[in-house]
This record gives C-alpha cells, sequence and structure tokens, in this order.
C-alpha cells in the first residue's frame, strides 16, 4: 500500500509551459484510493468547522420552514412580486436552481461520453449537486402556486372536477421536464453509489452503519456479470440524460419564449439558456469543490487539473452567454420592433439599470481573467471568479424576468418590483437548504466515486499477452 | 463426473487473485477448461472479465429501447386523449390535436421511460437486492470492494469436484483457495 498523504497534486508541473497538471496524484493504488475516500465517512474525525457549517446551514433551511409556514397562513402576497411583475425572486430563483443542476448532469453524463476521465472524481459530488439544486428550484414554484396542496393539479390525474392539464402550454411541459429531470438524477446518482455503498458495507465497523450501508447497496458483490450489466445501464443512462439536460433548460426557456412579452420572445433563448444553466453549474462547482478539497485533503484527488479544467468550460459558456446579450441587444436594434428597442433601452438606462450592468460586469466582463493561465492556477482567485458568476447568473434571470415584466406595451400599466423582508428568506433559506443537504451528503457519503477512481489507478489495466 | 466427496452445503471453491491481469488470464483458463459455473468478483468493473467467464451480452439495451418507446408512445397518447377526447378545449380555433406542442412532453416521458428500464432492468437481471449470497461467507470477501479479485467455481458446475477443482485452482497462481458455504 502506497502511503502518499502530502497532497502530491500541488506539484503540478515542474516545467513551466509543459504539459498538464495529472488527474491523479501519482502513487495511489486500488487500496489506497479506497481507504482515503471512505475514511472520510468511516475513521477520520469529523472536523469541529463541519458541525459549525451544518448548524449555521440548517439555521438558514430553518428560516425557509418559517417563510413558507407563513407564506402558507398569509398567502403570496408576503412576497413584493404583483401585478404586472408577476415572476420575480420565486422564478429567478428556480430557473438559477436549476440551472445549477445542469452542470452536474452535464459532468457526469456528457463528460463521460466524451471519454473525459478527469470527471470521475468531481462527478459523484457534482450529481449530488444536481440533486439538492432541483429540490430546491421545486419548491419555488410550488409555494409560488399559492395553494402548495393542490399541486396535484399540474399532474394528469383523474379528478372529479373533470379537468385535465392544458399540454399546449409550456409549463406543464416544465412540470414533465423538471419532474423527469429529478428522477433521472436521482437514479444515476444512485446507480452510481451502489458500488461504493457497498464498500462502506464492507468496511464499516459499526453495526448500525453495516445495516444501513448493506441496505442501500442492495446486496451488491461485485459479479463480473452484474459488473457488465451495470455498465451498460450505466452508459445508456448517461446517453439518455445527455439529450435530458439540455431538453430541461431549452423547456424552462420556452416558459419565457413562447410568450409574446419584449425581452422573452426570442429564438436564441434555448441554446443560451442551456450555456447559461452550465455556466452557473460549473461557477457552484468551484464555488463547493474549492473549500472541501482544502478542508478534507483531497488535492490528491481534485487536482488543479480539475479546477483548470472547470475554469475553461465556464470560459466558453460565459463567452456563450456573452453572445446571447449580443445577440439580444443586436436584434433590439436591427428587428426594428419599438418595444423590443425600448426594452433594451429600457435594461441600460432604466429604473433597474444597476442590475443590468451588474449582470454584464459579473458575467461578461470579469470572467475574461480566465483567459490567463496564471489566474486559471490561482485558486484562492478561481474561487472569488466563481461566486462572481453565480451572483451575475442569478441577476442575469432578474433581468430577464422583472425587467420585461415591468415595463411592457403600455405604460399605464408599468409598475416597479421590490423585494421584501420574506423574498429574502425564501432565498436565503434555500441556499440554507442546499447547503445542509450538502454537508450531510459530505459526512455520510462518498464525496468522490471510490470505484471509477480506482479505474484510474495505473494497475486497474489488464495487461496484453499476459497468460492465455 | 461423480464427485468423490459429497458437496451438498458448499457453494463452491473462491480463489483470490491480486490484480486484474491475473483474473482474467485464471478465468480465461477456467472457461478453456470446460467449466461453466463460474463467476468473477472485483472491485472495479474489467470490460474483458464478462468474455472471460463465458457471459454473453445482455438484453439489457434492447429493454431499454422498448422502455423508452413505451414511454414516448404513452407520453403521445395520453396529451392525444387529453387534449381530443377527454378534454377538448378550443384554443383561438387551432386543432384539437395540435402535435407540434406536445413534443417536449413525449420527448421527456421516452427518456424517462427508458431510464426507469435502465436502471430497474439492470436491478432486475442482476437480482439486486439480493440480503443473501454464500460468496460472503468467506471472510476475505470484504476486500472484493476494495482491492482483491475472486473467482468462483460453483459446486453445481458439472465438472465440479472438490479436489481436482481445488487442484485447477492451485495452478492458476491464487493466493489463496477457500472452500465457500453455502
Amino acid at each position: 500500500m502506497a502511503q502518499s498523504n502530502q497532497p502530491l497534486a500541488e506539484r503540478t508541473d515542474p516545467v513551466a509551459g509543459s504539459g498538464t497538471p495529472v488527474v491523479i496524484a501519482p502513487g495511489h493504488t486500488f487500496a489506497s484510493v479506497t481507504d482515503k475516500i471512505s475514511s472520510i465517512v468511516l475513521t477520520q474525525r469529523t472536523p469541529i468547522g463541519w458541525y459549525l457549517a451544518l448548524l449555521t446551514a440548517a439555521g438558514m433551511a430553518g428560516l425557509l420552514l418559517i417563510s413558507l409556514s407563513y407564506l402558507v397562513v398569509k398567502g403570496i402576497g408576503i412576497w413584493g412580486n404583483n401585478i404586472p411583475v408577476g415572476w420575480a425572486f420565486d422564478i429567478t430563483n428556480f430557473v438559477w436552481w436549476i440551472g445549477i443542476g445542469h452542470a452536474g448532469t452535464l459532468i457526469s453524463a456528457i463528460l463521460l461520453l466524451l471519454k473525459q476521465t478527469w470527471r470521475t472524481s468531481i462527478n459523484r459530488f457534482a450529481e449530488a449537486m444536481t440533486l439538492f439544486a432541483v429540490a430546491c428550484a421545486g419548491i419555488f414554484p410550488l409555494f409560488h402556486t399559492g395553494r402548495p396542496w393542490l399541486a396535484y393539479w399540474l399532474f394528469p390525474i383523474p379528478n372529479t372536477m373533470g379537468v385535465w392539464p392544458q399540454f399546449r402550454s409550456p409549463l406543464i411541459w416544465d412540470v414533465f421536464a423538471v419532474s423527469t429531470y429529478a428522477t433521472v438524477s436521482a437514479l444515476f446518482w444512485y446507480v452510481g453509489l451502489v458500488p461504493d455503498v457497498a464498500t462502506l458495507r464492507d468496511r464499516a465497523k459499526g453495526k448500525f452503519a453495516q445495516h444501513v450501508y448493506g441496505m442501500m447497496s442492495l446486496g451488491w458483490r461485485g459479479s463480473a456479470r452484474h459488473w457488465h450489466r451495470y455498465e451498460t445501464a450505466y452508459l445508456l443512462l448517461a446517453g439518455l440524460s445527455t439529450p435530458l439536460v439540455v431538453s430541461v433548460h431549452s423547456v424552462v426557456s420556452f416558459d419565457f419564449a413562447v410568450s409574446i412579452l419584449p425581452g422573452w420572445h426570442t429564438t436564441i433563448f434555448p441554446p443560451y439558456f442551456v450555456a447559461g444553466a452550465i455556466y452557473s453549474g460549473f461557477a457552484m462547482v468551484l464555488t463547493l469543490a474549492i473549500p472541501m478539497r482544502a478542508i478534507y485533503g483531497l488535492e490528491d484527488f481534485i487536482t488543479m487539473r480539475h479546477l483548470q479544467n472547470m475554469a475553461k468550460v465556464m470560459l466558453l459558456t460565459g463567452l456563450i452567454v456573452a453572445y446571447g446579450y449580443g445577440v439580444e441587444a443586436f436584434i433590439a436594434w436591427y428587428g426594428g420592433n419599438y418595444y423590443e428597442g425600448f426594452m433594451m433601452l429600457n435594461r441600460i438606462n432604466g429604473p433597474y439599470w444597476p442590475q443590468y450592468w451588474a449582470l454584464i460586469f459579473c458575467n461578461v466582463i470579469f470572467p475574461q481573467l480566465l483567459w490567463f493561465k496564471n489566474v486559471r492556477m490561482n485558486v484562492p482567485l478561481l474561487f472569488v471568479i466563481s461566486i462572481v458568476v453565480n451572483i451575475g447568473m442569478w441577476l442575469e434571470r432578474f433581468v430577464i424576468i422583472v425587467l420585461s415584466l415591468h415595463r411592457d406595451f403600455l405604460p399605464s400599466s408599468w409598475g416597479m418590483f421590490r423585494p421584501t423582508f420574506w423574498d429574502w428568506t425564501t432565498y436565503v433559506g434555500t441556499i440554507g437548504l442546499f447547503l445542509t443537504l450538502l454537508f450531510l451528503f459530505v459526512r455520510l457519503l462518498p464525496v468522490i466515486s471510490i470505484f471509477e477512481m480506482r479505474t484510474i489507478v495505473p494497475e486497474a489495466k489488464v495487461q496484453e499477452g499476459h497468460g492465455h | 463426473m461423480s464427485a468423490s466427496i459429497p458437496t451438498s452445503g458448499i457453494h463452491g471453491l473462491m480463489a483470490e487473485f491480486e490484480s486484474p491481469t491475473t483474473l482474467v488470464a485464471a478465468a480465461n483458463k477456467t472457461r478453456e477448461a470446460g467449466y461453466v459455473d463460474v463467476d468473477a468478483y472485483s472491485p472495479i468493473p474489467i470490460e474483458e472479465l464478462h468474455h472471460a467467464i463465458g457471459f454473453k451480452n445482455t438484453k439489457l439495451p434492447l429493454m431499454v429501447l422498448i422502455g423508452g418507446l413505451l414511454g414516448g408512445t404513452g407520453g403521445f397518447s395520453l396529451e392525444y386523449w387529453v387534449s381530443a377526447i377527454a378534454y377538448p378545449l378550443n384554443v383561438g380555433g387551432k386543432p384539437l390535436v395540435s402535435w407540434p406542442m406536445f413534443i417536449p412532453v413525449t420527448f421527456e416521458c421516452t427518456i424517462l421511460g427508458a431510464a426507469l428500464t435502465a436502471v430497474f432492468g439492470m436491478f432486475m437481471l442482476n437480482k439486486l437486492p439480493q440480503p443473501y449470497h454464500p460468496v460472503f461467507n468467506n471472510p476475505r470477501f470484504a476486500m472484493a470492494s476494495r482491492n482483491r479479485f475472486f473467482l468462483c467455481i460453483e459446486a453445481t458446475d458439472q465438472q465440479f469436484d472438490l479436489d481436482k477443482t481445488r487442484a485447477f485452482l492451485d495452478t492458476l497462481g491464487a493466493h489463496e483457495v477457500t472452500t465457500v458455504a453455502e
């Protein structure tokens, strides 16, 4: 067993400018990979910081509980949205969370199909992020209905009213897209976990842990027949998730694009929303992965290579998003539609101009730093950029939703939106819920896919011509 | 062949290996020696291994295709039935079956049907969940989910003979050969 506990991966590249940093630090074996990752859950002492962080996050999640309870008692009038701005923080937050989820599926599915081995050490964690982000996203439309106990009206269920959903509406497409996405993400995540939970079952010392992991692992024993079907299923799921993830944010964008409102009614929305989703998702993966690898000493597995690659994906998708902004502005002028033109001027120079320009700074200008390798190699700076992009992508959805609604065709029906106290607490509350789930996940389940990490250590390769 | 020692109460003989390469080589030799009821256990998926133990391809992809098609036709039929039969609504004189508007839901249902089939079909074909399996009786087997590789010739095999099979497994360079109780 090679014992290499010092973070070798920080020695990225001794010769400047040549080669790329490694995906896994040298010297690792099946045993060391297994022991290192499972020790986070099984043997390592839980850092005191984890308790403090969980407490803070759970406190924030408590705020969500209070906000939603008050909302149910009082009605959605406690939020600031009202006609003409019927959608505001709720839908902004919904789209923001759903978008964040997309990086998880991209990493686990698309990068798998593209045979990008560097995905292996971040996919588990990114998939968990997807799942929790989708859970947070779902809360907003559910409670925006005002009567969440009637949410079953959204589904085609026979009912005594004799009423059925309207399948020509993008809002019902959204119900199908998001619920399918949540289901498939959960399945993908669980299937990936089964062999790793079996590892935990075999290594856990406590009876309780053995039982719980034992049940979760379904009696997985690593049989060659099982592995073969497992790999087939995993690959098929990846192939199915790839068009799914593209469809989900396209359908979310249809919620806007199918309407006739200036600022929403554009054909560029689906690709530009998908790129934006991946952009914000990778930003969130970086925001979470950078502190995690430092706290748990995972620099051997989440190396500079991973951080750099994620930075490059952010740079690319950020440029696509910037292109989207450019096309929106260009068409507003070139299309010659008076209302579209006004919408654009209103963004640039209207009452919400600080939000618009902050969005341009956060999403277009500041991330250009990622062109420089020195920046991509600078972990604290990457962390700052990832936070800025998260803020920028939130602002983007705010600008699209609120700015289009608050001044449409008729000046007599214009209005302003101001968030209330409860708008903020609900939003902050979902961040709390997200972090709570994430901290529990890090403590209870393997945060990096152990079996996939085993496949990338050198001894995993079957040597040809060795006995036949 | 008749067994010289009664094999009742025995699941099989299990050999332990230290690397995927030795396991695949051993599995190949076992298949060539004519053993059929053989399974191999490893902490990682090994591409060559299922051929080595003589396992043909799985029918999972076909099942997933059927699941996807059922999901898609189910989704479209639901939309058709709701919009044209159960609850026809005239919206601005548009046709009741405005099929292009039905595509997003049809697509999502296709994916859902296929994904559910992929996961539950895989578990079903693997006969999981399975709370008990004899291989876990080998105390060394806990290492199968860490860094050890196992090959098990099961007692149900026609050629199985406790002594001869053990002698055969010893020739494969196994780290250790254990009798596994049922």
